[in-house]
């Protein structure tokens, strides 16, 4: 097997102790909110991405009209957007059809692995991408099958303590970034304009102000050495 | 529930996958056209990690409970000496503590 390949998909195990509770999570609430085992299934294969899945399946309970759930799901998935352009030098090397998967897979963990992995000056291969990306993707969309079908036996999320996994995951991963400039002002001002947000606009529209802010802030402080261009664009290829 | 998909589902789902995908190609789509990025761009992309992921972190302690905001406090002091799975673990057991010995 390719060792850039075996490198990547051992590299995303890890992430698998966070992701597996929140695909059977995800699996156990669709099905709840009347998503068949089906239906789940398909969403962790096409959508790929959690907090999401689970705005659109909670709206979809509350019989939101689809437009509004849509646009939904596009403001918790916005910062998508941001992460492939910080991850554009990296992979600008990957050919056509590789981008095009390479960006299907894009997560949380994959971006911020994506990212450090080049800013350190390791090579982001295709295949190391693929393979830290399936391992993550085949244990989401399986889990979430998984997660549907024993839906109702799962119950109350709370009583075994799952519900706590997903805010502590992300917190783990703000924390992975504490060494970067502006971390403690854009954490701070991130965190006061999502909590008032989340107070008076509502969720999930809390997660693209909040985040915003946060980005604003840093974009108008005094700017630093640059920080995430690592190599010079185009420098990154073969 | 007997079937195993409804057309209206069906389309919702799809209609969710368009639009994340549209996200996950736009940034590649916009830098692509730029030759280089200015200063404040950049500083900009670099705070945006910390800064999305903090505002799910945020609410959900300010929301939750007693037993979430424990769970949270504990994960963060592990978090910083340690890595992300005593972080994962140490919560799950404060929260568990909290919910079952302390109630």
């Amino acid at each position: 097997m390719n060792s850039d390949f075996a490198d990547g998909l051992r590299g995303s195990v890890p992430i698998l102790v966070s992701t597996i509770p929140f695909a059977a999570l995800f699996g156990a609430v669709a099905v709840g909110n009347g998503q068949t085992v089906a239906e789940a299934t398909l969403m962790s294969a096409i959508v790929f991405a959690g907090a999401s899945q689970l705005v659109g399946i909670e709206l979809f309970g509350h019989n939101v009209p689809i437009w509004v759930i849509v646009l939904s799901i596009f403001a918790v998935n916005f910062r998508h957007i941001l992460y492939s352009a910080a991850i554009a030098p990296f992979i600008r090397h990957f050919s056509g059809i590789q981008k095009a998967v390479s960006l299907f897979l894009l997560t949380d963990p994959q971006f911020a692995e994506t990212l450090t992995r080049g800013e350190i000056g390791r090579k982001v291969s295709f295949a190391w991408y693929f393979g830290f990306a399936s391992t993550i993707y085949i244990g989401w969309v399986a889990t979430t099958a998984v997660g549907a079908f024993f839906g109702s036996m799962i119950g109350d999320p709370a009583a075994i303590g799952i519900d706590v996994l997903l805010p502590i995951y992300f917190m783990s991963l703000v924390l992975g970034f504490r060494r970067r400039a502006n971390f403690l002002p854009v954490v701070a001002v991130s965190a006061i304009v999502a909590v008032v947000a989340h107070r008076t606009v509502g969720s999930p529209w809390h997660v693209t102000i909040g985040a915003l802010a946060g980005v604003a802030l840093a974009a108008l402080l005094p700017p630093r050495a640059p920080a995430i261009s690592g190599p010079a664009l185009g420098e990154a290829g073969e | 529930m007997s079937e195993l998909f409804t057309p209206y589902m069906v389309l919702l789902i799809f209609a969710g996958a368009v639009a994340t995908y549209l996200t996950r190609i736009g940034g590649y789509l916009l830098i692509a056209r730029l030759k280089s990025v200015p200063p404040r761009l950049d500083a900009a992309l670099n705070a945006v990690p910390a800064a999305v992921l903090t505002t799910l972190v945020a609410p959900a302690f300010f929301s939750g409970g007693n037993d979430v905001k424990v769970a949270m406090a504990v994960a963060l002091v592990v978090g910083i000496r340690f890595s992300a799975i005593p972080l994962l673990i140490s919560g799950w057991v404060a929260v568990m503590a909290m919910r079952y010995l302390i109630g």
